[in-house]
């Protein structure tokens, strides 16, 4: 495989780095080589944050080149409109949860925060597809909680096979990082695109 | 998870912080201090997690100067140690560390985590190799996780060898890239030692302070021949024939090799991993038969005034590229990279990149500018002291999560130099004006370099008021325990430091400890001592949310959430606008609480001037 290049955005409290910590237990148990770079500190108080995952034969930055994400998950649309930095029409792979965070520059009149289908005319032009999804909400009426959005993103990727990572080292990585206490609920919610796909084609084939 | 970093071998996955404290264990550490700080924070974490399952000391000190001295008095008795701070905790402990290595401390690997591009520094984006020169002391520089295992367990033979203290500098990129390492053996490590005296070793004083800089001097050279032969300087590619060359140092090596295997090129490439004595002769060989040479360094160009100077000597016609062609101030990626070879080597690529930013550019996307977390005391703090000031109240900031201070809507802090600094530049302020000042610290700031500048503020009769906002913990950088919080980096019980005590024991005759949730009570007292023609001191003093809400959440208790009568709001904004919670959002004209984020600090309720936020009912 050529290097696989992972860009993940949000905002800080949505467990950006979580997600970055089990993609890259995943990779590795896989059998690939790994890099990840992570932010901390300032960058975490309600800031954007963005963590680069790249798996490969030998992986040496940790950063993706401008332009040469494979796989961008946007944990929040104007961080996902954000994260166009690293992508192109050529190659990236966009995975939006539409869920906003409205940033305090734009109460405070600095800025607008741009329609959903602005956000996602403009992230058309640095893209090759386009997955835009409402993952929070499903998660909520889920769990009664968006805590777990990341992971069903993670789920959706790997269920709608965009990442080149199998489920049982996804769920080895969740495993080691995610508290005992909560896997099995996380569980279920990774799995809740991969369960969608299946009743879908079930009914087809009736 | 951390736990792992104990295994006897295999592979595992590690942060360059975490790589630095397994290479420590392979070397048989046996005391670890440290002050957090980011970038280099994560590795006092990971002492603090497993120094007692591993047998070893670990501290988090009252500041960077102690942290080293502490480490220095464990090396002075035979035990390896290791200290970590941020690039400018370097500039706090500097103080010691030219006498630490004149006197030879030693086992002492000391770390500076340097941040280029300032991703969680106010400071300075100083280029702390700049210290190794400085102090005479070796410096090691890894370019990632499994080197930065390597190079600390270099850092510690050639300590213990020339009986001189080691710089291991990283930089953010490198001690936050997680990487795939691979374990060695653990040695017995040995953690009693003794203190040999030995008056003429462990002594500086003049004339033999001089002596000492010429024996320093002396060890730098043989550490140069060091430098020559190591498998951590060496060449990729050596075997290309191309009048082009390229020198590297640091995160930078991961640029160049992806850099170059993007753009289909094969040029030899000289990797320093000891950069400090450079391999003199080394170099000259490297470069003797080359037109061109790109020294590929972040910040400051050392390594490129080097090899122009040996150029000189060895190629005089060699055209030395750096700085010229890459940017001075702010981190290296693989395009900023990629370009200054492209520009060399006159090779093109298919992508264009200023096409490609121009057209980010175009998108005007809104900023995110930090802000105080939903539920932090800091900002109740912030919100009282707004509307408790006479306009004109001079605010000084420091170095803490409180910094977000200087963000509207509160925009409490005119200026902000380095850690308890504030206090003091307010009492010059005090001295020269008749402005009302209020000088911000936090708790671990407090005991950072508060202290010496509150005992002056007694001693030259300031009448200043300092609000310390104490909320329990070393927050910013991830929480850690300090002087005042009761627990040691081990997590054993220690004594407390109140302080409320400290500040009465130096002699502030006013001193109140508030609850900053209390906002009239904390606005009460802020008019009373601003009042006051003499120095008042307010703790305001109350646990980091995010720390009591993870409490409640692990025994399965949710924190109140708080909600808008829509009927009694009448659109005022006074909260959204007042108070900046994350929580508090505008959809289609009307104000809500998102419970998601709400942790119930009732902030809002209180000054709601229509009494239109009330706490859920629990049902």
């Amino acid at each position: 495989m050529k290097d696989f290049n992972i860009v993940l955005t949000g905002v800080g409290g949505q467990g950006i780095l979580t997600l970055q910590k089990i993609i890259s237990e995943a990779a590795m148990k896989q059998g690939y080589d790994v890099k990840a770079s992570e932010l901390h500190g300032l960058a975490q108080r309600g800031g954007h944050i963005e963590c680069h995952v790249r798996i490969g034969k030998k992986i040496h930055s940790s950063l993706v080149r401008q332009g040469n994400a494979d796989l961008i998950i946007a944990l929040e649309p104007l961080e996902g409109l954000r994260a166009t930095y690293y992508a192109s029409k050529q190659k990236t792979i966009f995975l939006l949860n539409t869920y906003e965070i409205i940033p305090l520059s734009v109460y405070i009149g600095e800025g607008k925060y741009p329609s959903m289908d602005k956000i996602l005319d403009n992230i058309k032009d640095f893209s090759k597809k386009i997955f835009s999804i409402n993952a929070s909400e499903i998660v909520k009426r889920t769990t009664g909680s968006i805590i777990s959005t990341n992971i069903y993103m993670l789920g959706y990727a790997v269920a709608e096979n965009i990442i080149p990572i199998k489920k049982e080292f996804v769920l080895d990585g969740m495993k080691k990082v995610i508290k005992k206490k909560y896997f099995e609920m996380n569980k279920k919610v990774f799995e809740l695109r991969e369960n969608q796909i299946k009743r879908k084609n079930l009914y087809f084939k009736k | 998870m951390r736990n792992e970093i104990l295994k006897k071998k295999g592979k595992i996955l590690l942060l360059g912080n975490e790589a630095i404290v397994r290479g420590a264990l392979e070397s048989g550490v046996g005391l670890a201090s440290t002050y957090p700080g980011t970038p280099s924070s994560e590795i006092g974490d990971t002492f603090s997690e497993i120094a007692k399952k591993a047998g070893i000391y670990f501290e988090y000190s009252a500041n960077e100067k102690v942290a080293l001295e502490v480490a220095a008095g464990a090396a002075f008795s035979g035990i390896k140690s290791i200290v970590s701070m941020k690039h400018f905790g370097l500039n706090v402990a500097a103080d010691s560390l030219m006498p630490v290595a004149y006197v030879g401390g030693s086992p002492l690997v000391v770390v500076s985590a340097d941040d280029p591009s300032c991703w969680s520094s106010a400071q300075s984006e100083q280029d702390n190799r700049y210290y190794a020169r400085l102090a005479h002391i070796p410096c090691v520089e890894p370019s990632n996780p499994e080197e930065a295992k390597e190079l600390t367990k270099f850092a510690f033979k050639i300590s213990e060898k020339y009986e001189i203290p080691v710089l291991l500098r990283t930089t953010t990129r490198v001690s936050h890239t997680r990487g795939i390492v691979k374990l060695d053996k653990l040695p017995k490590r040995k953690t009693k030692g003794k203190f040999i005296k030995d008056m003429k070793k462990f002594n500086n004083l003049p004339p033999h302070t001089m002596e000492m800089h010429e024996k320093i001097l002396e060890k730098i050279e043989k550490i140069r021949k060091l430098s020559e032969k190591t498998k951590f300087n060496f060449i990729l590619n050596k075997n290309v024939r191309s009048k082009i060359g390229i020198i590297v140092s640091g995160v930078s090596y991961n640029y160049v090799i992806d850099s170059l295997d993007q753009l289909n090129l094969k040029l030899p490439v000289l990797k320093i991993g000891l950069t400090y004595p450079l391999p003199t002769e080394k170099i000259k060989r490297f470069i003797r038969n080359k037109k061109e040479v790109l020294i590929v360094e972040e910040l400051e160009p050392l390594m490129e005034k080097e090899v122009t100077r040996i150029a000189k000597e060895i190629n005089p016609k060699l055209k030395v590229h750096g700085k010229d062609i890459l940017p001075k101030s702010g981190e290296f990626n693989i395009e900023t990279v990629m370009k200054a070879i492209m520009k060399i080597s006159k090779k093109k690529f298919d992508f264009n990149f200023d096409a490609h930013k121009k057209n980010f550019e175009k998108l005007k996307i809104p900023r995110r500018i930090p802000v105080f977390c939903p539920g932090c005391p800091h900002r109740a703090t912030f919100l009282a002291v707004k509307k408790a000031a006479p306009p004109g109240t001079i605010f000084g900031g420091d170095i803490g999560c409180y910094i977000l201070g200087i963000f509207p809507p509160f925009e409490t802090q005119d200026f902000n130099l380095s850690m308890g600094a504030n206090v003091s530049v307010i009492h010059g302020i005090n001295k020269v004006s008749n402005q009302k000042t209020i000088a911000f610290l936090g708790d671990s700031t407090f005991f950072h370099a508060g202290m010496p500048a509150i005992a002056n503020l007694v001693f030259n009769k300031s009448n200043t008021l300092v609000i310390i906002l104490d909320n329990r913990y070393t927050s910013m950088t991830g929480h850690q325990e300090n002087p005042g919080t009761g627990y040691t980096g081990m997590g054993d019980k220690t004594t407390p430091i109140r302080i409320e005590d400290v500040v009465k024991a130096m002699g502030v005759k006013n001193v109140k400890v508030v609850d900053p949730f209390n906002i009239k009570l904390m606005i009460k007292t802020i008019k009373k001592f601003l009042k006051k023609n003499e120095l008042s001191v307010i703790v305001a003093k109350r646990e980091c949310q995010l720390m009591a809400v993870r409490r409640m959440r692990y025994f399965g208790v949710e924190p109140d959430k708080y909600e808008i009568d829509q009927k009694k709001c009448k659109q005022c904004k006074s909260c959204l606008n007042n108070i900046g919670c994350p929580a508090i959002n505008e959809i289609d004209g009307r104000i809500f609480i998102d419970k998601n984020l709400c942790t119930g600090c009732g902030v809002c309720a209180s000054i709601c001037p229509n009494g239109a936020i009330k706490k859920v009912k629990k049902k």
